[in-house]
């Protein structure tokens, strides 16, 4: 298959992505570059210049919100991908209106009880679409320890499920990069067997 | 019993466990996570109720913090 192909196939799909820190922004230029129809991004936060060790922003952007230099970025990538972005923070009730008509949702936050959180909401309010979470990146080296973990058809884990940027050490481009493009990589795998209506 | 634990097989004296009983045993109980049994999501309020039987599929997916 060439990628004009494929780029054609992905255009027709929504992704939600909960979250535009390391994980989010990441996954979400790379779904960007391989040509998402439109992507659904939120995140409440302002850059901050602790973020650009591992997050898809430039010095300029510090004091933007996520979203909106998220937006600009993506648009400077690939004009093509429609970003909806929503500068809110996800709660239970706001989550299924915001990803409403996805085909997959990713997982990207960073703190460990709203990935519970959105985890419960998705599977309960929301099921049948699946959720890509990321679940254990910090530190350095460890190539290995980083995997996917397909729980059934409508969830999947990446990531080492052990470490903690509490415990083991800070979140670093390498690492995260790594989680977030193995969450973009799980998407594109479920979209590409999706037909297209 | 035996069930499958994260895809593997796992065998306890017990002939049931509530969820908690099992975590503890499995020394399992210090994260944040997400639990299917036979494929449906059990609520954290519900571990200590919900009955683990011979022959179930247990899902644990652990959450850490990072992103």
């Amino acid at each position: 298959m060439r990628f004009s192909e494929i780029k054609d196939h992905l255009s027709r799909f929504r992704v939600g992505i909960a979250g535009a820190g390391g994980l989010g922004s990441n996954c979400a230029v790379a779904l960007a570059r391989c040509g998402i129809g439109t992507l659904v991004i939120s995140d409440f936060d302002i850059i901050e210049p602790a973020n650009l060790n591992r997050q898809y922003y430039f010095v300029n952007q510090v004091g933007m919100f996520k979203t909106v230099a998220l937006k600009e970025n993506i648009a400077r990538i690939n004009p093509d991908t429609t970003v909806i972005a929503h500068t809110e923070k996800l709660n239970e009730s706001n989550i299924p209106e915001i990803f409403d008509g996805c085909d997959v949702v990713v997982e990207a936050f960073d703190r460990d009880e709203m990935k519970e959180m959105l985890a419960g909401t998705i599977l309960t309010r929301m099921a049948g679409i699946p959720l890509i979470m990321g679940s254990g990146l910090a530190g350095w080296g460890k190539n290995d320890s980083i995997r996917v973990r397909k729980i059934d058809d409508t969830l999947y884990v990446c990531g080492d499920e052990s470490t903690t940027t509490d415990a083991d050490g800070p979140a670093m481009a390498p690492r995260v990069g790594i989680v977030a493009n193995m969450q973009a990589n799980t998407v594109i795998e479920i979209l590409m067997l999706k037909k297209s209506d | 019993m035996k069930i499958s634990l994260n895809n593997r097989d796992e065998e306890f004296e017990q002939e049931s466990l509530s969820i908690c009983r099992m975590l503890e045993l499995k020394k399992l109980s210090f994260r944040l996570r997400v639990i299917k049994v036979n494929g449906v999501l059990i609520p954290k309020e519900r571990y200590d109720t919900t009955i683990i039987k011979d022959g179930d599929n247990v899902q644990v997916l652990y959450l850490m913090s990072g992103g």
